[in-house]
């Protein structure tokens, strides 16, 4: 019986274990110098898992009473978690390098927010949800204020810290009175009891969850933190922030919703589309003004939640299917988004300034060209990735009637598109300058960026067989 | 006979403080950390009354983990809190200020 539990969050524990025994074996011998290695061996760990997760796991298994679920939704959220944040991982080791930010506590972090990540979205009982979502939490507000000897990165942490705690505690409340009124804290007696409609204390719980979850996913009217977290946090933590963390919140936005109050699809829909329009919307108009390239990720990424939450609001297998594919797509953009970032340099200092863009196509045509491909992407320009991810989105919000979403979405993309186009615009014709960016080839951040612009070329063919996974991902979990 | 509804009275009054804590106090980050264990205690009132009422364990269980997650949420806000005091030297929240968000 135990056995059998224990078997299911195998992966969990294999991480979990690792990241202790690592840090012990860190601090009893050469501490910083063996950063280097941990952060090779955690990326090789995860991918490792990523693979082992999405070959040898099928069928659906509840582990520990059902607190724990093992089913198709979690392994294709897992997958795509532990695979970005071991690129990330990978890209972010030289930079951390030679900023003297390579610790050994970076990976570990990194690593025990995995483990977080893991149990949210596999979670079927809201202890499990809150104790994965604090584990990774707490993991992200250290790994925020990295750079501890740097006024913004440790304001970044505070401000992330703060706010996150904001947001725990009204998924918390939220959680209570859902216990409350509910009488368990299983998703299955959830469900059950809300077979017969929602009774208001039910409502006030969902209400409050839901704004929790919107603060983790940087939705809009929660996304305050977002763009100073960008700023402040180190370029390769960014990025981890972009990616892995957003899959984890999505996916487990999705699986409360569908797994606990899916029976009453019509007391949460209205408001995850008010999430969603709102998130598009501030996230594109908001990013126009911006002259930080992180800032406007940050706004960039709200957006992006916002197209996401939309597949969310149709309240179908079909719209979960389509946010599953949007976040997969969104994930590999970004990846190859801040391989860029991470690269941008001028006399071996970082540099963030949409300025120092100004004729790139002259410094470097090729890598100039791949940040096209996905500004392009990441704008839903057609044959890109991008646009299939949006087209998905916009069919599920249709088919489920959501017409007037479904526009507003179309109007906001258009919007959007002006500030990624405007990027565009200062690689190819910008105006002359001096100080050109430095002509840096790290060979690993030029691999993922140019990997990553070929995915949003080549993808397009067959989306590299994602759809029919995220089709039995989102039937396990929308039935 | 104090009921369910009372301590759920006390709880929600207790949260809203701590809401309001976090957003009117302009003063020091202290207190939003105390605003924010504020908040979760008057979660655990909630869970407490309700395992009572509901004559069921799991809410006492849940307790203990928030409990448990909220000391250690304090100690990483508080050394968090004592980086940026190196950096800034000062945790007043207007100073708070180098990005504007």
């Amino acid at each position: 019986m135990i056995s059998a539990d224990l078997n299911t969050i195998l992966p969990e524990i294999i991480l979990a274990v690792y990241a202790m025994a690592a840090l012990l074996l860190a601090v009893y011998t050469t501490k910083d110098k063996m950063a280097g290695l941990l952060t090779w061996v955690t990326a090789a760990l995860f991918l490792a898992l990523a693979l082992w997760i999405g070959f040898a796991g099928q069928g659906t298994t509840a582990a520990f009473g059902g607190m724990i679920v093992d089913d198709a939704f979690a392994r294709f959220a897992k997958v795509v978690i532990l695979a970005s944040a071991a690129a990330i991982l990978v890209m972010s080791e030289n930079y951390m390098a030679r900023r003297n930010l390579l610790r050994f506590e970076y990976p570990l972090l990194i690593a025990l927010a995995m483990v977080g990540m893991m149990v949210m979205v596999s979670a079927g009982d809201l202890m499990a949800l809150y104790m994965g979502l604090e584990l990774q939490s707490l993991a992200l507000y250290v790994v925020a204020s990295l750079r501890r000897d740097n006024v913004k990165s440790t304001e970044a942490g505070l401000k992330y810290f703060v706010l996150g705690a904001l947001s725990s505690g009204l998924l918390l409340y939220g959680a209570s009175l859902t216990y409350g009124y509910a009488g368990t804290t299983l998703f299955s007696g959830i469900i059950e009891a809300t077979s017969d409609g929602v009774s208001l204390g039910l409502l006030f719980g969902l209400v409050f969850l839901l704004a929790g979850f919107a603060f983790k996913v940087s939705a809009a009217p929660f996304h305050m933190w977002t763009p100073d977290v960008y700023e402040g946090a180190p370029t390769p933590v960014t990025a981890f922030f972009a990616t892995a963390p957003k899959m984890a919140a999505m996916a487990l936005f999705a699986r409360v919703v569908h797994d606990a109050f899916g029976g009453t699809v019509e007391d949460w829909q209205q408001i995850v589309a008010f999430l969603s329009v709102a998130s598009m919307f501030i996230g594109g108009i908001a990013a126009i003004g911006q002259t930080d390239i992180k800032r406007l990720m940050a706004y960039s990424s709200i957006a992006h939640m916002g197209f996401a939450l939309m597949g969310l609001a149709a309240g179908t297998a079909f719209g979960v299917q389509a946010m599953l594919i949007y976040m997969a797509i969104y994930i590999a953009m970004n990846v190859g988004t801040f391989a860029f970032i991470i690269s941008m340099e001028k006399d071996g200092r970082p540099v963030t300034d949409l300025a120092s863009l100004n004729m790139y196509s002259k410094v470097e045509p090729g890598k100039a060209l791949a940040m096209l491909v996905l500004l392009f992407s990441l704008a839903g320009v057609p044959p890109m990735l991008g646009f299939f991810g949006k087209f998905y989105v916009l069919r599920a919000a249709v088919e489920a009637g959501l017409v007037w979403l479904a526009i507003a979405g179309v109007v906001a993309s258009v919007i959007g598109a002006f500030y990624y186009l405007r990027i565009v615009y200062y690689m190819y014709f910008g105006k002359d300058q001096d100080e050109a960016l430095d002509r840096n080839g790290s060979p690993v951040l030029w691999t993922f960026l140019m990997g990553s612009a070929v995915v949003m070329l080549v993808g397009v063919v067959n989306l590299f067989g994602v759809e029919p996974i995220a089709e039995a991902a989102a039937l396990a979990l929308a039935n | 006979m104090i009921g369910l509804e009372h301590y759920l009275s006390v709880a929600a009054a207790l949260f809203v403080i701590g809401i309001f804590g976090l957003f009117l106090n302009r003063k020091n980050i202290i207190i939003l950390l105390m605003s924010i264990e504020l908040m979760l205690l008057a979660v655990n009132i909630n869970f407490v009354a309700f395992s009572s009422h509901l004559q069921d364990m799991v809410g006492q269980v849940f307790t203990l983990f928030v409990l448990t997650v909220a000391a250690a949420e304090a100690a990483i806000g508080l050394a968090i809190l004592v980086c940026f005091f190196r950096n800034r030297g000062t945790i007043d929240v207007e100073d708070v200020n180098v990005m504007k968000g």
